[in-house]
């Protein structure tokens, strides 16, 4: 009951949020952590809850991004309609990669990503005649103001923590956690390991493309060194760990510690910003490593005994 | 007609042959033992049997249907499911959560993987344990956890890779009764066992491995008394004693 009055309060606080907001630098600030909250979200389902981690998300990011764009340039479809053509495109960009490296076990995923997202970028950098290559591609068109952005990313963000939530309270949470802790024991107990990795990659696929598309829209310019850059698919897997991996609220969470946080000191110096937000990083795996969200709910949860406890313990470990 | 039915059954790692040409069959409501010295093959014979490895030749039938190119998955989903040797539960998840995992591959009715679970539980009598955490409790009853996973699949053909050894006395005492209820269940059991007291008195029939090939099959008593499986399993020197 306590969790739902919460959830109401926060739904009423984002939706009015930016009538009571007018500086448009924290009305830029908020776009970018729901949109952060939005990938990190998507990664944690297939890195989080399933295991499988991923590098090269950015290459589903740069997807959305271009496909919906491009619909945009040359055939006028607003890229509010074009996202899920990205998204769809993405889906399906991502099944080859799931079929051909989720039957071996070991470290291949995680390996394939980085090749697979660097193979996108090349690809679409030297397309130059469909996307421009490395001049990128700019939006003319008015796409409106930035409060109605504002409520088209806190529109995907819910959208997908609600997917997720789905995904994750079925029996699909079960088998993901199951695939996560031991592959092998959980295909003996009948779970299609190797269909459900595909699938949730496909899901995760989709939602990043969706922020893709979004990203440019916002922008009005990409690049494929803007949205196809190994700092989109990292920034994804930061804010899900700062937040708490394998929790719904952990990628949330992050994105609004580190989305601010890496804006301001970016503000500050540009040059020393990487080496600023490396350092905090570096402490926060060091003195937090399972995340925020796991820590406090450790903390409201400590007198009730040692499962708790030991629970996160291990959750310490990954 | 056997619910199990496995003939020339073969797989070579490289030179070696882990498995050579063996038939053998389980009966529905057996309880049937593998037996052999270590290295026999036994191990590698359940994860050909349950897709974990592909046979180089032979096949296997089970209920009448080949389960060639199947996978794990879908021959769990078939009614055979396998338990391992080294434990296998998910660290992370409660008891409950860990037995939950085959019901709901099962049937997505919740209700219904509910009673799976409760019924798996009860029966391994870890019901005052669900909502522990799998490293709070003794090896012995991670072995229960083992066997409570795959009944929650609802099988008909169960194969325990070793589920006596390394349990205490007061918990081997009662584990002979403990296979005889999940066989009033209308499971068979086929279980690979060293502990040769144990497999003698639960077995109805032992089938023994070496080297990957079958040198003897039969009943416990007859299978004891057999020259070849004495040499090979218990050692030269118990021969003709």
């Amino acid at each position: 009951m306590r969790k739902l009055a919460l959830a109401i309060l926060a739904a009423v606080f984002l939706v009015v949020y930016p009538l009571l907001v007018h500086n448009r630098f924290f009305l830029h600030l908020s776009i970018m952590v729901l949109l952060y909250a939005l990938l990190g979200m998507s990664w944690n389902l297939l890195g989080g809850y399933t295991g499988q981690i991923s590098f090269g998300h950015a290459a589903f990011f740069g997807t959305g991004a271009y496909t919906s764009t491009l619909l945009l340039l040359r055939f006028g479809l607003s890229p509010w309609l074009g996202m899920f053509v990205g998204a769809v495109l993405a889906l399906l960009l991502s099944l080859p990669l799931g079929w051909l490296t989720f039957r071996l076990r070991g470290p291949y995923f995680a390996l394939s990503t980085l090749a697979f997202a660097e193979i996108v970028r090349v690809i679409v950098y030297n397309w130059d005649t469909l996307t421009g290559g490395g001049d990128g591609l700019n939006i003319l068109t008015d796409l409106g103001g930035v409060v109605r952005f504002y409520y088209i990313i806190l529109a995907l963000t819910v959208a997908a923590v609600l997917v997720m939530r789905a995904c994750v309270r079925s029996r699909w949470g079960y088998f993901l956690n199951a695939i996560r802790e031991d592959e092998d024991a959980a295909e003996a107990l009948g779970v299609p390991a190797t269909r459900m990795k595909v699938i949730v990659l496909a899901v995760s696929a989709f939602f990043v493309a969706l922020g893709g598309s979004f990203f440019a829209a916002y922008q009005l310019y990409i690049n494929p060194d803007l949205v196809y850059e190994s700092q989109i698919s990292i920034q994804m897997i930061v804010v899900t760990i700062v937040g708490g991996i394998g929790t719904l609220e952990g990628p949330a969470v992050g994105a609004l510690i580190i989305v601010p946080l890496s804006e301001y000191f970016r503000g500050i110096s540009p040059v020393a910003n990487p080496l600023i937000y490396g350092l905090f990083i570096v402490m926060f795996m060091l003195f937090l490593p399972e995340g925020i969200v796991s820590r406090v709910r450790r903390l409201l949860t400590r007198p009730t005994g040692a499962v708790v406890e030991e629970r996160d313990q291990v959750s310490a470990h990954i | 007609m056997s619910l199990l039915q496995v003939t020339g059954l073969t797989r070579r790692f490289g030179g070696l042959v882990a498995v050579n040409r063996l038939d053998f069959a389980v009966d529905s409501g057996e309880i049937v033992g593998l037996i052999g010295p270590n290295g026999a093959g036994k191990t590698t014979v359940f994860s050909l049997l349950t897709g974990f490895l592909r046979p180089d030749d032979g096949h296997v039938l089970f209920d009448g249907a080949p389960l060639r190119s199947l996978s794990p998955h879908q021959i769990c989903l078939r009614g055979m499911v396998r338990t391992f040797q080294n434990l296998k539960p998910f660290p992370r998840l409660t008891i409950r959560e860990n037995v939950m995992v085959g019901a709901l591959a099962r049937t997505a009715d919740r209700k219904l993987s509910a009673s799976y679970v409760a019924e798996a539980l009860e029966l391994m009598g870890l019901t005052d344990k669900a909502n522990r955490l799998p490293n709070e409790l003794p090896i012995g009853h991670l072995k229960l956890l083992e066997m409570a996973k795959a009944l929650a699949t609802q099988p008909r053909l169960l194969l325990l890779d070793e589920p006596y050894a390394g349990l205490t006395p007061s918990e081997g005492a009662h584990f002979g009764d403990l296979l005889q209820r999940i066989r009033k269940k209308g499971v068979t059991i086929c279980l690979i066992e060293h502990v040769m007291r144990f497999v003698m008195a639960v077995c109805d029939r032992i089938v023994v491995l070496h080297h990957g090939e079958k040198i003897a099959e039969g009943q416990a008593t007859a299978v004891a008394s057999d020259p070849a499986v004495i040499k090979a399993y218990l050692g030269k020197g118990h021969a003709g004693s």
